[in-house]
């Protein structure tokens, strides 16, 4: 039996995104392909991957974890230098988990006023997250896409509760936005259709079908991303070709698995090793799935899947 | 390529003898069709017709096992590309390469880091199946005594004699050829004399070349001399290629019905920096391998390719289900707040982790609603307040707490009334309708 390459051939291709500005800026999706299938099709750009910083000293991240950022993480302007400068980041996400209402419940205008500031220290791109709260975040993401008009920054998240004001706001100061379902293709998908039609160009959207770690639901997201992939390159669904976010430092970092000592599960081996292990293996696995940009947090895992995609690309 | 029922029919006697179990030849040949009963049933096929029969209705993917008696596992036989498909049925071997060269006591020593790998996950039992023991000493009788050493210090687990000298291999595979060893690997150089000893031995062996190309036609020579339980090694050079050769292998096994490459894939991982490693193997497990080599088992990375590799084989239409009991979070006492949710696996993850969250040590009564999430089950009538007051009373909880207030998740807030009849004694209070409001809700009954 004679041996022939079983190509598939792809109607569609996913939607090419770039944000930030000058030669800083950073371009993600624009394949024709199914993840790192090189011999059927090219693959433009590698997946991205910014560094995750708040805009309040953290609380709730395992120890291991907040030690990396202890001398920065009190100024969310030092923390965004030190992603820069330190840790060569490509792109940079802040979160506003200050504005959240059960949290220190900071105004909007409190939040665009560290998004200049973060802004003017930085030439990093930046993707600015709410508290995924979704009534403040209508407000908040409003007044930060104004603060950050011209920097062309990723706003989000819209969710289908707030995604009028958020979209609207996105198109008027040129921001890029993503758009957030919960675990469900036909969800992501409407959410993409009911911002499409109020005029935002899907070219300028990225698609959040949640993520999940290791271990707690990653198969419904892997499995999520890889339909939305097929739906875009084999049906040419042009809605489903936005490129996919993973948010994955901030589903990572809560997990037991991250946070127990190993004196009391010793059978699970080193705690500083294993949440390094458990958020890289969840990056990869989205990678593997589709997601064309990852938000992390520990740098050594960042490390580590830069260089798998050093050795996938 | 497969045979309809009525194909199959064809072929049968026809005489609706009825031995083969099945009421008439076309019911039999139905169920063949489907794979739901064996050829070798029918006592009056001729032989013309078996070959046929068993050639065409053999999986795309063959299927066998790897070691013996109680631990052994299978390999191969998945049937689709993605695991929304349908599922991805037999669980990547996860292996780990150990080199002769190594003096006895080191041996023994990962031997039984093998042997102490288990451990339970969300009710399941997970550890590593196979190791590996490399002939890199250049020693053959270096290479017996560790395969020796190895084999009796590890009685379960899968053997792979990772050695292509068929001198060599030829003894050491003597030594435990009661263990069904996968011998590693056939190359072009060494083919045929692998092949006679896996033959002689009844053992499996695995077939390396360059890429699939390659590989198909090394596979069909060695299958040509009487080897068919064969495991493929692409040789990938780096994570793109391997994923690249996995997804050939595969897609020109199912989508085309090539036999050559027809047969599970083993990838050997190693990197020197064992958290590249743990990825690279990450990839491999998603990514259709069905034995992962690795060159070192520590336990957290254990930990993290077992529950991926769960993740990964999960069957997708059937929902993971916890077990149905009164879960502690934190530390809590008598006085601390009772909240109740259905036992749907993501749910009872996504409520844990917002109680633990909210610091406030408490009690969660997960209710066997088959894997259905709250809302879900609520319209399907299994999360109803008779039920809920029946699982209550039954699950012991009233001896561990003092107080009588029972938290339900807001989407059935509905339920508060008719569950404040059926729970006598009972208060009922409506919870967040979604999980993210917890933290706050219990934060501030507690404050």
């Amino acid at each position: 039996m004679a041996f022939t390459l079983p190509k598939e051939s792809y109607s569609g291709k996913v939607l090419s995104l770039t944000f930030g500005k000058d030669d800083k800026a950073v371009t993600i999706g624009g394949e024709d392909t199914l993840p790192f299938l090189s011999f059927e099709g090219s693959i433009p750009n590698r997946p991205a991957i910014a560094y995750e910083i708040q805009d309040s000293p953290i609380d709730d991240w395992p120890e291991t974890l907040k030690a990396v950022y202890k001398d920065v993480s009190d100024d969310p302007v030092k923390w965004a230098r030190y992603c820069q400068d330190e840790l060569k980041a490509q792109a940079i996400a802040l979160r506003l988990v200050s504005t959240h209402p059960d949290r220190e419940n900071r105004s909007a205008d409190d939040a665009a006023k560290t998004v200049s500031e973060v802004l003017s220290a930085v030439e990093t791109p930046l993707i600015i997250l709410g508290s995924n709260h979704v009534e403040k975040d209508s407000e908040v993401l409003v007044k930060v896409s104004e603060a950050a008009s011209g920097h062309n920054c990723v706003i989000g998240k819209a969710q289908e509760g707030n995604y009028k004001t958020i979209v609207a706001a996105a198109l008027a100061h040129n921001h890029k936005l993503i758009a957030m379902s919960e675990l469900d293709i036909n969800l992501a998908k409407q959410l993409n259709i009911l911002i499409t039609q109020m005029g935002f160009d899907k070219s300028r959207l990225i698609t959040d079908p949640m993520c999940s770690a290791l271990g707690y639901g990653l198969e419904y997201t892997y499995s999520v991303m890889e339909r939305i992939r097929l739906a875009a390159l084999m049906q040419n669904d042009a809605t489903m070709q936005p490129p996919i976010l993973g948010d994955v430092g901030m589903y990572v970092w809560k997990t037991k698995e991250t946070m127990a000592e190993e004196s009391d599960v010793p059978e699970w081996g080193a705690i500083e090793e294993r949440g390094i292990a458990w958020e890289s293996i969840t990056a990869t696995s989205m990678i593997m799935a589709g997601a064309n940009l990852l938000i992390m947090r520990h740098p050594k895992a960042v490390e580590v899947v830069k260089k798998i995609i050093d050795e996938l690309i | 390529m497969a045979l309809s029922g009525i194909e199959i029919f064809k072929l049968l006697p026809k005489t609706n003898c009825k031995k083969c179990g099945f009421p008439t030849c076309l019911a039999f040949a139905m169920a063949l069709a489907q794979g739901k009963t064996e050829i070798g049933k029918c006592p009056d096929i001729s032989e013309e017709a078996k070959s046929k029969l068993s050639e065409a209705s053999a999986p795309p993917i063959r299927t066998f096992s790897l070691g013996k008696g109680e631990k052994a596992v299978k390999v191969g036989g998945e049937t689709v590309m993605f695991r929304h498909d349908k599922k991805f049925f037999n669980p990547t071997v996860l292996g780990v390469n150990i080199k002769d060269d190594l003096n006895d006591e080191e041996l023994v020593k990962r031997a039984k880091e093998v042997v102490d790998s288990e451990i339970e996950r969300v009710g399941q039992k997970l550890r590593v199946e196979a190791i590996s023991i490399e002939y890199a000493s250049n020693n053959p009788e270096r290479f017996e005594s560790a395969v020796k050493a190895v084999a009796e210090s590890a009685p379960d687990a899968i053997l792979i004699l990772n050695c292509g000298d068929p001198s060599v291999l030829e003894r050491a595979v003597k030594l435990v050829a009661d263990r069904r060893p996968l011998l590693y690997s056939a190359t072009d150089a060494n083919a045929e004399a692998l092949a006679n000893i896996a033959k002689a031995n009844n053992v499996p062996l695995a077939v390396s070349a360059e890429g699939p190309e390659a590989l198909s036609a090394l596979t069909e020579k060695i299958k040509a001399l009487g080897v068919e339980d064969l495991v493929l090694d692409p040789r990938p050079k780096n994570a793109g290629e391997m994923i690249q050769h996995n997804t050939i292998i595969r897609r020109a096994a199912l989508k085309k019905g090539f036999k050559p490459l027809g047969y599970p894939i083993i990838n050997l991982v190693t990197r020197e920096d064992s958290l590249l490693e743990a990825n690279i193997a990450a990839i491999s497990i998603a990514k259709y391998a069905s034995i992962v080599v690795l060159s070192s088992i520590e336990k957290w990375k254990n930990l993290a390719l077992f529950t991926l590799r769960q993740n990964i084989y999960t069957d997708p239409q059937v929902p993971m289900q916890v077990e149905q009991k009164i879960y502690k979070i934190g530390e809590p006492t008598p006085e601390s707040p009772l909240l109740i949710t259905t036992n749907f696996s993501l749910t009872y993850f996504i409520v844990a982790g917002e109680v633990e969250n909210s610091k406030v040590p408490s009690w969660l009564a997960v209710m066997d609603c088959e894997g259905l999430s709250v809302l879900t089950a609520w319209a399907a009538g299994k999360f109803v307040a008779s039920k809920i007051a029946n699982f209550i009373k039954e699950s012991g909880v009233e001896n561990q707490i003092k107080h009588r207030e029972l938290i339900i998740p807001g989407q059935v807030a509905i339920l508060s009334g008719a569950l404040e009849d059926k729970l006598e004694g009972w208060k009922v209070i409506v919870g967040p309708r979604e999980a993210n409001g917890i933290p706050t809700f219990l934060r501030n009954r507690a404050a």
